[in-house]
């Protein structure tokens, strides 16, 4: 067999430029490109790519459709199994995922799915390609808390299957995660997000925004005074972790989700909005993960100096390859195998600086990556105005303190069967970072489909078809 | 208008009014490109679905809320949040065991009204103190007269009321007039709010503070509200707002609400600079 052509390249913002706006920074494929990366598939029997996509697309019928120039069968293809084919093609971890499974990649570079993906949605989208479905209501309905991924996945399904679905959003836009934690130039707001959760709404999809479950209702007045057959938590990640080291209430210290929610969803880097952010010169982000990348890279953006701090090596950090790629070449400070200690203060109790011990690996811990260990005396000091905390999320206690019943695990999160979504009460199921603590985009809708599946069977079953 | 720079208004908004209770929030925007603002509930109606807010305007985006006219909506009105008052949760025994002060301070004047309210309707009157620098900015004087058993009002220049802070007027009740009580709230500014807890610390007196720290969602997602609290880091938005006084660490909590103090300096003065083309414009 020949070999294979390499990875047709994909055009992106350069970095010297980037680093000075929010613009997107990759630009995607166009058609010819796409054309040509599609070649690249040889159509595996058993795809391996389909069964490492949490939402199963059937990847190379899609690729397929792309290679013969038919980019509206490739949308419908992709439609059946996912909602949010834009927001997927940008975000998800396609190393681990469809491309980590791609036979191609074991010799040489796996197909580009990812990009073939956002490739077909922004076609779609630019086209303004949609395709009316016909759906006869089934009389049934379900509530849906959060209109992150999880709940626009969860919805979607339903709403085909003749569900009428209300999403209840507690803040003022929709989009969850992709509204106010991933950033403007990774996941166009306007363009991107607004676009697919109005392709989620042309299903019948309602949302209610400002509504919070938990406060301004209840799960137990959905079910009873609102009429809902069941419910659907998908209320995403709650409250930032800290590290309980001395100073991380100084002025300066923030969380990642309070930076980039000041950022993303209060766009307080466009001076025309009123939400103040503090950048400062330096700033030090303290974590490894896509979050942590964001808000060093949104940081970057915003005129400072930004050192990224992690206690393990470069192979253990847990954010997308393509996500530390781009912040090295934007010049983020990859200080790695260091761990803080205490943040420092000035006399008016404002960050100056941030206090690290350098570390090594040394066994593998139960997570199976190796444990960081501190090198006894190696403290040292990193001068910086801001620090960015970003070491993950704990549940957001509002819906399980206040539905009787629904258990959750001691750290919080939702207990909920993960093939079904079904949770301690019934008619009640969750799904996405609610039931697992923080994950990806891509995950949690595969629990939001998962959970529709199950709620269809459920309310079916007990109320009859 | 309650007073020069003080404002209240009705909103509709049936969903929180239904499940508003006695020392919970809301948060608000005025604009697309406005903040969310978190903002205490001066009242509520559930009949009629309407909650009563009360702002001041102190910064950039409270003038823009006063500035509503009546009619006018506001583009987002979320809530209610944060726990509602430990009061709701006790039974009339307990109340009726319980001698109660608040303690009110400026615009805080106005989220002690419902929890007044709320324990009249109870049957149970509480007193109150009620400070504000002067006579012209005192509000809601008549309303909590109806619901209170004591009313004192202090003013700074003593042109209405006792002259002197709150915390001389606690001191009066307490110490120089015998007065006992067995559990006070205060809700005003930090500043405040950190000599009255000192004071009944002194005084042995359990005290609840109600804090309004920096917020950005309120709903238990930024941080941006925390606080310590008996040493340890607490969520205004959900642990909060009321903490037990005498474990707020409020030199921490008036330090970070401070931390865009400069940036919010810089919007005001664009804002007057609006204003300013506003006139001309209407001059010609």
């Amino acid at each position: 067999m020949a070999k294979k052509a390499p990875r047709v390249p994909v055009r992106e913002q350069l970095p010297e430029e980037r680093i000075k706006n929010f613009d997107e920074v990759c630009y995607g494929y166009n058609a010819s490109e796409a054309m040509q990366e599609a070649e690249r598939c040889i159509h595996c029997k058993n795809p391996r790519c389909v069964q490492a996509c949490p939402v199963y697309i059937q990847i190379p019928q899609f690729i397929k459709a792309v290679r013969e120039n038919q980019f509206g069968e490739a949308f419908d293809i992709i439609a059946e199994d996912s909602s949010l084919p834009a927001v997927c093609g940008r975000v998800c971890p396609q190393e681990i995922q469809c491309e980590g499974a791609c036979i191609l990649g074991i010799k040489g570079e796996p197909v580009n799915i990812g990009k073939l993906e956002r490739f077909v949605a922004d076609w779609g989208r630019e086209e303004n390609y949609f395709k009316p479905i016909n759906v006869k209501p089934n009389g049934y309905k379900v509530a849906i808390v959060g209109s992150g991924p999880a709940g626009l996945a969860c919805a979607t399904d339903l709403a085909k299957k003749g569900y009428r679905i209300k999403i209840f959003e507690a803040l003022h836009r929709p989009g969850g995660v992709l509204e106010y934690g991933i950033p403007e130039f990774r996941l166009p707001k306007d363009e991107v997000v607004r676009y697919e959760v109005n392709n989620v709404m042309k299903l019948g999809v309602e949302i209610e925004t400002d509504v919070i479950v938990g406060r301004t209702i209840t799960i137990d007045e959905l079910l009873n005074t609102e009429g809902y057959h069941a419910v659907f938590i998908g209320s995403g990640a709650g409250l930032p972790k800290f590290m309980n080291i001395p100073g991380e209430n100084l002025n300066g210290v923030v969380s990642a989700n309070e930076f980039l929610t000041r950022t993303n969803l209060m766009k307080a880097y466009d001076p025309r909005y009123d939400t103040p952010i503090y950048v400062g010169k330096r700033v030090a982000v303290v974590g490894g993960g896509n979050v942590a990348m964001d808000a060093a890279r949104s940081a970057r953006r915003l005129g400072a100096e930004v050192h990224l701090v992690y206690r393990r090596s470069e192979k253990e950090l847990p954010a997308r390859v393509e996500e530390v790629h781009h912040a090295k070449e934007e010049g983020i400070v990859f200080k790695l195998l260091n761990n803080p200690t205490e943040v420092l203060a000035d006399q008016k109790g404002w960050v100056r600086g941030l206090r690290c011990i350098k570390m090594e690996l040394g066994e593998p811990d139960e997570s199976g990556r190796r444990r960081p260990i501190e090198v006894p005396g190696s403290e040292f000091e990193i001068e910086c105005d801001v620090v960015i905390m970003s070491l993950g999320t704990s549940p957001n206690p509002l819906i399980a303190g206040t539905t009787p019943g629904l258990q959750t695990e001691r750290w919080g999160g939702i207990i909920a069967n993960e093939e079904t979504g079904e949770t301690s009460r019934e008619g009640i199921f969750a799904g996405g970072d609610a039931v697992t603590g923080a994950a990806t985009v891509i995950l949690a809708m595969g629990a939001g489909r998962n959970a529709a599946k199950h709620i269809d069977e459920y309310v079916r079953g007990k109320y009859g078809s | 208008m309650l007073a020069p720079s003080i404002y209240s208004m009705d909103i509709q908004a049936p969903r929180v009014a239904k499940s508003a209770q006695p020392g919970q929030f809301v948060i608000v925007r005025v604009r697309e490109k406005g903040e969310r603002i978190p903002l205490t509930i001066a009242d509520y109606n559930r009949q009629e679905g309407t909650v009563a807010i009360v702002t001041q305007t102190i910064g950039a985006s409270t003038r823009l809320i006063c500035a509503l006219e009546e009619g006018e909506a506001l583009l987002d009105f979320a809530g209610p949040l944060g726990r509602p008052s430990d009061l709701i949760h006790k039974s009339d025994e307990e109340l009726a065991s319980k001698r109660i002060l608040f303690v009110g301070g400026g615009v805080g004047t106005a989220p002690v009204y419902p929890q007044v309210k709320y324990l009249s309707q109870r049957g149970f009157k509480p007193d109150v103190i009620i400070g504000a620098k002067n006579r012209n900015l005192v509000i809601l004087e008549e309303e909590m007269r109806a619901v209170v058993n004591e009313y004192h009002l202090t003013t700074d220049d003593g042109s209405a009321g006792f002259k002197g802070m709150v915390t001389d007027k606690l001191k009066d009740l307490v110490v120089n007039q015998g007065k006992q009580y067995d559990l006070i709230i205060t809700i005003g500014p930090m500043i405040m709010m950190k000599f009255v807890a000192k004071l009944t610390k002194e005084l042995g007196i359990p005290t609840i503070a109600s804090l309004n720290t920096l917020m950005v969602d309120g709903t238990g997602m930024c941080g941006a509200c925390r606080v310590t609290v008996g040493g340890q880091t607490r969520f205004t938005c959900v642990d909060g707002p009321e903490f037990d006084a005498h474990l707020v660490d409020f030199d921490e909590a008036m330090r970070r609400q401070n931390m865009y103090r400069s940036i919010e300096g810089q919007k005001l003065a664009e804002l007057e600079r609006e204003d300013q083309h506003c006139k001309i414009g209407r001059d010609k």
